[in-house]
This record gives C-alpha cells, sequence and structure tokens, in this order.
C-alpha cells in the first residue's frame, strides 16, 4: 500500500472538535419507539406515493411508499405495527414545515418481511446490484441525500475512475462515520467491493482525517488485500465537502455548476456504502442509521442505531436531555447544521446528529459590527471567494456584482462567518442574497413567458381581424354585386307590374276577410259564455260582438267587388281600443303570473293551509279578470 | 419550549473587533519603549494627548450622528489611530498640535465617511498629513535623543514654551535630504543624529515596531503580503539608486529600512485593512506601491519622509487594484478582472 499524494485545502478553519463527547461509548441500540413517522420525501428529489392505507398492518423492511420518478427513493417500513395515519407531520425542516408521513404505531415484536438477499454479489451484474440498491432506497446518508443509485448510474462517456469513500466528517461533534468505521469496516469494505463491481473504477480512496485513529486503524485492518488506499487527511474544516475533498485528494477542481462525474470521479459517504452491503448481502432495505445525539444538554452523549422515523425526542431522552439546558437544538454540526423548531420531528434518512447545545457551547451571537474588511474571511473562504465584497454587494442587493463574484460557488460552510471579528453573519446574506436573485430569475423566467404568450395572442388577434376584414370586403362586394342585380330585376318587374294597379288593395280585402272570421269567432265564443253563465252584461256583450262582426261583414262584403278605402276607414278606430286594451291585457297576466308563482312558492314551502287558500283564491280572481279582459280584446277586435 | 431558529454556522471563533485592536496597541510596546528610552516622556505625552483627544471626538461626533456611543468607542478602533498617530509624531509635540491631527483624523479622516470600517483613507495618516503641511517647523523639528529635560517637555508641550536650539534636531533622513556638499563619511562622523547604520535613535526604534510586526504576524492579525511588499520594494528601490557614498547620496537600503517611520508604517499602518486592498495579491501590491512612493518622495521629492504620503496615494489606488486582483474562485477556469467585471 503506497501512500496517496495528498493536496492543502484551500482556506479552511480549525474550530473546536468536540468530537470526544459522543465517541467514547460503542455504538448504541435505540429503543423501539411506540410511534414511527415517516416522511415521504427525505432526500433531494420527488416524494413518493404511499403503498397503505390507514390500518394496514405492515412488516418491519415491507416497502411502504414509492414513486414513479427517477429521482425518488422508495420508503419502507422501519418496523411492523399498524398504518395509523397518512398525512402531514412534522419534519426536520428548520421553517418548522409539515410533510406528507406515514405513521406507524409499532407492535413491538419488530417482525421482518422476508427478504430477498443476493448470494453471492461477485457474480452478479451492475444492473442486478444497482436494482438491489434502488429498491433498498438508499440515499446518501452524508449530506443532501441524493438517491444513491443515480450517482451510482453515470453517463456511458463519463466511466468514473476514481471513487472516493468520504470518512472525513469534517464537521465539529459529530462522530457517526466514525464509530460506524471503528465497527462496521468489514461491511464497509464489502460495500465498496459492491460499488467496485458496478463502477470498475482505477482507483479507490477511503479518505479518514487524523483525529480518527481507531477509524483508521480498522478500517486498515479490515482492508486484507484490497488495494484501495487508506488516505488520512489532516483534520481542518470544510475539507469532507465534496468538491473540497476531491481537490484534496485529486488537485483537481470541480467546474463550477458541474457534477464530479465529469471529471470521473465519485464519492460516497462510509454510512452510504454500510447500507449498500446491508442491502445487498442481507437484502435489508434502509430503515435505520447511525446518529450522533451529542451537546452539553445531554448527560450521556452518545451515536445510536435508530430505526428511520423515531421522533427527536425519544432519542434525546434515551441520551438524558437536560431540557433546561438546551438552548438550542441543531439537526447537523454546529457549522452547517439547522436548528430544528420543536423536539416532535423524526429521524430521516439524511440526520447524522442531534446537537442539544447548552448555552455555554455555542452562545448567542454578539452585536454585529461593522466590516473592517480585514480579509479573514477571504483567507478562509475554501471556494476563494471575497466574502466581503459580496456582503456588501448583498447589502447593497447588486445582484449582477453578485453573481459576477461567484456567489453561486459558495457552498455556505460558515468558515468566513465563523473567523469574522465583527461577527457578521455572512453566510445569512448569501442565503438571502442567492433566494432573491433565484426569485427574481423566475419571475423574470415567467415574465418572459407571459410576455411571450401575450405577443402571440395579439399576432393572432391581428391575423384574426386581418382575415375578418378580409371577409367583410369580399362580402360588402357581394352584396353591392347583388344589390346591382336586384336594381336591374326590379327594374324589369316594375316594367311587367306596370298594367296591373290593383295588386295594392288585394292585402286590404285580405286584412278584412281576417277582421270579419276573427269577429265572427269572439261572437262564437262570447255566446257559449252566455249558454254557461248567462248574465245581462253578457247579453249586452253578445249583441254588440254580433253587430260588429255584422259590421266586419258588410265591410268585406263592400270592399269585395273592388277596393274601397271604406274599409280601411271602418277598421282604423278599433286601433287605439286595441293598443290600451292590450296593456291592461298584458298587466293582467304578469299579474296572473305572479299570483301563480308565489302559489307555488307558497306550496314548495310547505305553508299552511289557510295562505295556501288565500292565495288559491287571489289566483282564481285574477285568472277570472284576465278571462274577461280577453274576451274584451275579442270584442274590441 | 420554544426553540430559537438561528442559521448556521452556530459555532463562532474567538476574534473580534476589539480583541484585534488591542493586539495592535500592544505590539506597539516594544517601539514605545526604544522611543521612550530616548525620548522619555516625550512619546508618552504624545500618546495620552493623542488618545484622550481621539477619545473625546469619537465620542463627541458619535453622539452627533445619533451612534451608540459606548458600543463604538469599545471597538478601540479610534484608540488605535490616536496612538498611531502620537507615535509618528515628534515627542513632545504641542497639544493644539495632536488636537487638530488627531480631530482631523477621527471627524474627517473617519467619521464623516461613515465611522469605523467606511473610510477610504488612513485615519492617522491623513491628520498626520495635515500638520505636517500646515505646521512644517513643529512637525520636522525632533528633538534630539537624551536632550530633553522632562520639566522642560512638559512646558513646551502645555504652554509653547520653546526648546534651547540644542535640543533640536534635524532628522537624518532630512539632514541627508539637505546636504549637499559632505561625504556620507563625513556627514555620519559630524553629525550625532547618526547611528550606526540610519539614525541614533531611529533605528532602534524601527528594530522595536518590526519586532513588534513580528508579534502581529505571528499572531495572524495580518497576512505578510503587504509589509513584505513594502519592505522589499523600499529595499529594491534603495538598492536601485544607491549611488554610493557621494554627497548626491539618496542612502543604503540598510538607512532607508531603519529610518523614519518605514517600520511602523510597514506592519502599523499600511496592514490597516480598511484603507488597503481586498485579496492578499492587492494587498502585497498595495504594499509595493507604498514601498516604491516612500523611496521616490525621500529621495526626490519635497518632504524628507514619505511614508504618510505614500500611504494615502495609495489608498487612492486600492479600489482599483482590488479590480484587477480579484481570486479565481474554485472550479472557474480564470478570474474575472477589470473594471468591466459584473457590468
Amino acid at each position: 500500500m503506497s501512500t496517496w499524494p495528498i493536496h492543502p485545502l484551500r482556506g479552511g478553519v480549525h474550530p473546536p472538535q468536540r468530537k470526544t463527547l459522543s465517541n467514547q461509548q460503542p455504538i448504541q441500540r435505540a429503543p423501539l419507539p411506540k410511534q414511527l413517522i415517516v416522511p415521504l420525501l427525505q432526500h433531494l428529489g420527488s416524494p413518493t406515493d404511499a403503498h397503505v392505507g390507514v390500518g394496514d398492518h405492515v412488516l418491519k423492511g415491507q416497502l411502504i411508499a414509492e414513486s414513479a420518478n427517477l429521482i425518488s427513493a422508495p420508503v419502507h417500513a422501519p418496523s411492523s405495527g399498524t398504518v395509523s395515519f397518512i398525512g402531514p407531520q412534522p419534519y426536520p425542516h428548520t421553517s418548522g414545515q409539515l410533510m406528507d408521513a406515514i405513521v406507524i404505531d409499532t407492535d413491538g415484536l419488530d417482525m421482518w418481511c422476508s427478504l430477498e438477499p443476493l448470494t453471492d454479489f461477485h457474480t452478479a451484474s451492475a444492473s442486478v446490484l444497482l436494482d438491489k440498491i434502488r429498491q433498498a432506497g438508499i440515499s446518501g446518508l452524508g449530506g443532501a441525500g441524493f438517491p444513491t443509485v443515480i450517482k451510482l448510474s453515470p453517463a456511458a462517456n463519463q466511466p468514473i475512475k476514481t471513487l472516493i469513500i468520504n470518512g472525513t466528517e469534517c464537521e465539529p461533534y459529530i462522530t457517526a462515520d466514525d464509530v460506524l468505521m471503528r465497527e462496521k469496516a468489514a461491511q464497509l469494505m464489502i460495500g465498496i467491493d459492491i460499488l467496485v463491481r458496478i463502477l470498475q473504477p482505477e482507483n479507490v480512496l477511503i479518505a479518514i482525517e487524523d483525529n480518527k485513529p481507531e477509524a483508521i486503524a480498522a478500517v486498515r485492518s479490515a482492508l486484507d488485500a484490497r488495494s484501495y488506499h487508506v488516505v488520512v487527511l489532516p483534520t481542518i474544516y470544510p475539507s469532507g465537502g465534496e468538491r473540497q475533498l476531491i481537490q484534496i485528494l485529486t488537485g483537481q477542481e470541480v467546474p463550477s455548476a458541474k457534477l464530479p462525474a465529469q471529471l470521473g470521479i465519485l464519492c460516497q459517504n462510509v454510512g452510504t456504502i454500510v447500507a449498500v452491503h446491508d442491502a445487498v448481502v442481507e437484502g435489508k432495505p434502509l430503515i435505520s442509521r447511525i446518529t450522533t445525539l451529542t451537546g452539553e444538554a445531554l448527560h450521556n452523549p452518545m451515536n445510536v442505531e435508530c430505526l428511520i422515523g423515531t421522533p427527536a425526542i425519544d432519542l434525546l431522552e434515551f441520551a438524558g436531555l437536560q431540557k433546561n439546558n438546551m438552548s438550542r437544538l441543531i439537526a447537523g454540526g454546529p457549522m452547517m447544521g439547522f436548528t430544528l423548531p420543536a423536539l416532535d420531528v423524526p429521524v430521516i434518512k439524511t440526520s447524522n446528529c442531534l446537537l442539544a447545545a447548552s448555552a455555554a457551547e455555542l452562545p448567542a451571537p454578539p452585536p454585529a459590527m461593522p466590516c473592517i474588511r480585514c480579509g479573514d474571511c477571504a483567507e478562509v473562504c475554501p471556494a476563494n471567494l471575497l466574502p466581503q465584497q459580496l456582503h456588501f454587494y448583498a447589502l447593497g442587493e447588486d445582484h449582477t456584482q453578485l453573481q459576477a463574484h461567484n456567489l453561486f460557488d459558495c457552498i455556505e460552510c460558515g468558515a468566513c462567518a465563523y473567523v469574522c471579528p465583527s461577527s457578521i453573519p455572512l453566510v445569512q446574506y448569501y442565503r438571502s442574497a442567492k433566494a432573491d436573485i433565484r426569485e427574481q430569475a423566475n419571475k423574470l423566467a415567467k415574465a418572459e413567458h407571459a410576455k411571450e404568450r401575450f405577443e402571440f395572442r395579439q399576432e393572432r388577434l391581428r391575423l384574426e381581424e386581418e382575415r375578418k376584414e378580409a371577409e367583410r370586403k369580399a362580402r360588402a362586394e357581394r352584396l353591392a354585386k347583388t344589390k346591382a342585380e336586384q336594381a336591374k330585376k326590379a327594374a324589369q318587374a316594375q316594367d311587367a307590374n306596370a298594367n296591373n294597379p290593383s295588386g295594392a288593395s288585394d292585402d286590404e280585402l285580405k286584412r278584412l276577410k281576417i277582421t270579419a272570421s276573427m269577429a265572427q269567432v269572439a261572437l262564437r265564443k262570447a255566446q257559449k259564455q252566455l249558454d254557461t253563465h248567462g248574465t245581462a252584461e253578457l247579453q249586452a256583450q253578445v249583441e254588440q260582438l254580433r253587430i260588429s262582426a255584422e259590421q266586419a261583414k258588410q265591410a268585406l262584403d263592400a270592399a269585395t267587388p273592388s277596393t274601397t278605402s271604406a274599409a280601411a276607414v271602418t277598421k282604423k278606430p278599433a286601433k287605439p281600443e286595441l293598443g290600451a286594451a292590450e296593456q291592461a291585457l298584458k298587466k293582467a297576466k304578469i299579474d296572473v303570473a305572479m299570483k301563480r308563482a308565489a302559489l307555488r312558492k307558497a306550496e314548495r314551502n310547505e305553508a299552511n293551509a289557510e295562505t295556501l287558500a288565500a292565495l288559491q283564491a287571489e289566483l282564481s280572481l285574477a285568472e277570472q279578470g284576465l278571462d274577461k279582459l280577453n274576451q274584451t280584446e275579442e270584442v274590441g277586435v | 419550549m420554544t426553540l430559537p431558529r438561528i442559521t448556521s454556522p452556530h459555532a463562532k471563533g474567538a476574534n473580534r473587533t476589539q480583541r484585534v485592536m488591542l493586539l495592535v496597541m500592544a505590539a506597539t510596546v516594544p517601539g514605545i519603549l526604544a522611543l521612550s528610552y530616548f525620548f522619555a516622556i516625550g512619546p508618552l505625552l504624545n500618546i495620552a494627548l493623542a488618545c484622550g483627544f481621539a477619545l473625546l471626538f469619537e465620542a463627541a461626533i458619535l453622539a452627533l450622528r445619533k451612534r451608540p456611543v459606548m458600543f463604538f468607542l469599545k471597538d478601540c478602533s479610534v484608540l488605535v489611530t490616536g496612538l498611531l498617530l502620537a507615535l509618528a509624531l515628534p515627542p513632545y509635540s504641542p497639544w493644539w498640535l495632536i488636537a487638530v491631527a488627531t480631530g482631523f483624523a477621527v471627524v474627517f479622516g473617519k467619521q464623516l465617511f461613515g465611522g469605523l470600517g467606511q473610510n477610504p483613507f488612513n485615519p492617522a495618516m491623513l491628520g498626520y498629513v495635515v500638520v505636517l503641511v500646515s505646521f512644517p517647523v513643529d512637525m520636522t523639528a525632533w528633538p534630539a535623543a537624551h536632550s530633553v529635560d522632562i520639566a522642560a517637555g512638559i512646558q513646551h508641550v502645555f504652554f509653547g514654551q520653546a526648546f534651547p536650539d540644542a535640543w533640536s534636531q534635524a532628522t537624518v533622513l532630512d539632514a541627508l535630504k539637505t546636504n549637499s556638499n559632505l561625504t556620507i563619511e563625513e556627514l555620519w562622523s559630524s553629525n550625532p543624529a547618526f547611528g550606526k547604520f540610519a539614525g541614533y535613535s531611529s533605528e532602534w526604534v524601527n528594530l522595536a515596531f518590526l519586532l513588534g510586526g513580528l508579534f502581529l504576524l505571528h499572531k495572524k492579525l495580518f497576512s505578510w503580503h503587504a509589509p513584505v511588499g513594502m519592505l522589499t520594494a523600499l529595499f529594491v528601490m534603495s538598492l536601485l539608486f544607491w549611488n554610493g557614498s557621494g554627497s548626491d547620496a539618496h542612502g543604503s537600503p540598510l538607512f532607508h529600512l531603519l529610518s523614519g517611520a518605514t517600520m511602523l508604517g510597514a506592519f502599523f499602518i499600511v496592514t490597516d485593512p480598511v484603507s488597503s486592498a481586498t485579496s492578499v495579491l492587492g494587498r502585497f501590491i498595495f504594499g509595493i506601491g507604498v514601498g516604491v512612493l516612500i523611496y521616490i518622495i525621500r529621495a526626490w521629492g519635497g518632504y524628507p519622509d514619505g511614508v504618510a504620503f505614500a500611504v494615502l496615494l495609495m489608498n487612492l489606488c486600492a479600489p482599483t487594484i482590488d479590480y484587477f486582483t480579484r481570486p479565481r474562485t474554485y472550479g472557474h477556469s480564470t478570474a474575472k478582472r477589470g473594471f468591466k467585471a459584473g457590468e
């Protein structure tokens, strides 16, 4: 085993390690919690859909949620029990946001489902192994938790030459990887063998910081005849950042906004590798992880192997939480971890540490002073940025300059804020500036899209208008043509009609005929009425009708032999009468309709019999009035 | 129970502005001791007066600007300004001279630009130059080493009583500059102000400030770039233009390194981060510029020493240097430099 040459990290800081707080005892097994909260999304990518329903009984290791989307990892039941709830539950996020989760009431039996281990991975094909890793729901256990199988399936034109196993664990306080390497070095080696079988890299580098001598010894002794390099790095934060580790181990820099695979390099966390071992060799899906429980607010800091979904409070109490002593609760380490707003959030696949810090060890930051441009931040920045310039531009919201100063290459490691003598919360400024720029870019894209759509619509309307205009023109032309033709025809017709002067009086005659027949009808109706009711009034009406009918008949008779103006004269006085009568009729009709509606309404509303009767009476009265008017109208005609 | 939401990082290094300032002041102790050895309580009177005036002016203008007075006085930055100004002024400077210098440094040099961190010019050097230009006689008359009687000194400082002529002495830089007929050997033997390599007192005072500067470097209060740039440039310039020992000689490299305010400037003035360039490369260039200008002013300029002018001139250049010395960010093939970057 030759020593692998290493390169210095650019910048970096040496915060107090505080690792001995939690790595003094072997990994403990956390007690089985009564309830497990298993979020449907535990990493970057798409959320999964629950495959179980409330009331279902599940076995340990059983698939309970999956997504058809590629960038996603399936979720398995961490223990046996009954699904009691599916919906929004607490989630380890600093905002306190909720996340859909499957809640399992454990039955205490911790009964496994049937597992399908791969008997011999040495003969298995890469695709079989990758499938196994996918099914086990493994996502990175070190950082952002990217689904592992995607990282392990690089593009065909980017073969992985160097496989880096990241055991640096440069964050202070956290010792989960440290104790994992100490106790599971054999599984780690087999896990690496599996990855080597999949990727066929030229070099395998296992990087460990020199503050973990026990882990280094354990990994070295587990190597056996393997040709992997155990590379011991000087302790400096943030050597474990993917890009920083690649720089230390290879001297190469991952191009901005590109992935290490471009350089033929792949990094995997040691915990992820052990999960790969468990998935392939034992057939176990990822349902538990090693989490560091540390901080001065814990009586007994330690590392636990705990089930995914275990509420943080259960674990902290297991480690002897002294609530009064805790000033903040951090998920992750003191440099990059985020504060948890509540104790009931569950452990997820990426939860490497719960830090219950006392006010003495992580005091509240002193008030920020003005920047004195000391340049300490630029000295320690591992990305070689100018943090103080970024700070000024962030204060001035100068997004162009922020981007020109490569704000988005900031890995938010916090080294600059750690050394700042003025206690300026630099990372906070960068995060917020990044969010602003992203939001603005989104808005811009949206505005651009809207503009495009608007312009498209304008164009469409314009074309439509043009088409219509053309049509209008065509129609106008056609109309002009037909008019001309009609005019011609009319002229011809006039010539033909010139010797037929009685044409107009034909209409007059027709009208008189109608009037006469209508008068006859009215008379007959009135007579019928007279037959049934026989009042004096009706009698008079009938008489009148008879007279008018006769008059009409006479007028018709008079008109029939030749067209006379007399018919028109007799007809004319009837007209105004008709107008008044029509109005009255309309009013009566409306009245009746309203009364009918009122009655129907009352019926619908199940009004009492009295009101119904009253309404009925009113309606019949109105109807009678209407009938009368109808008659008078007929008479009028 | 409510848990606070605080963004990372949660851990915080021990460095504070106040600590930086106190360390800088501590590092001047060897220089102060050396000065006091040669000029008795003169330097201490300077310091007491300058620091007192500085605090007074700072408090007054902070109150005028409606800023928290105690909060900003506690950062000790104004004490450093006063202290450095006091060390640059001739021992036993009259009180009104010190008042004018510190007043200008604190009010015009620092607070009117926005206070701590906002000043484009080094406040101490600005104050120094104002009194140097306004009161040249008082500023160029350094007392001869071991000459001043303490009582007469106090009389001079507070009541304006003139020194006896024998007590005043031109500095060696001045003597060399105004020399027109003596060879270097003759000058050295005839003038008691000269010592082994440079001035009798100045070489020891400069060595003492060098010691303090090395202490600050060891404490990593600043990077080596600016001081090394300045001293190297001064050394190279004085070597290049070292024209022997004739009467027109500009002096040896060692003479320049150990004369005047060289070491004070190299470790306490050009290292002022606020008015200097930002990146380490920028600071190196800044230091080189100061070194070159110091030599030009000393050799061919109108003033015997040029540290203050050189620093102020380079302060003017600092933003431009920043534009052209941006570092290459991780993962980028080239650095974005020049005025157009970011437009």
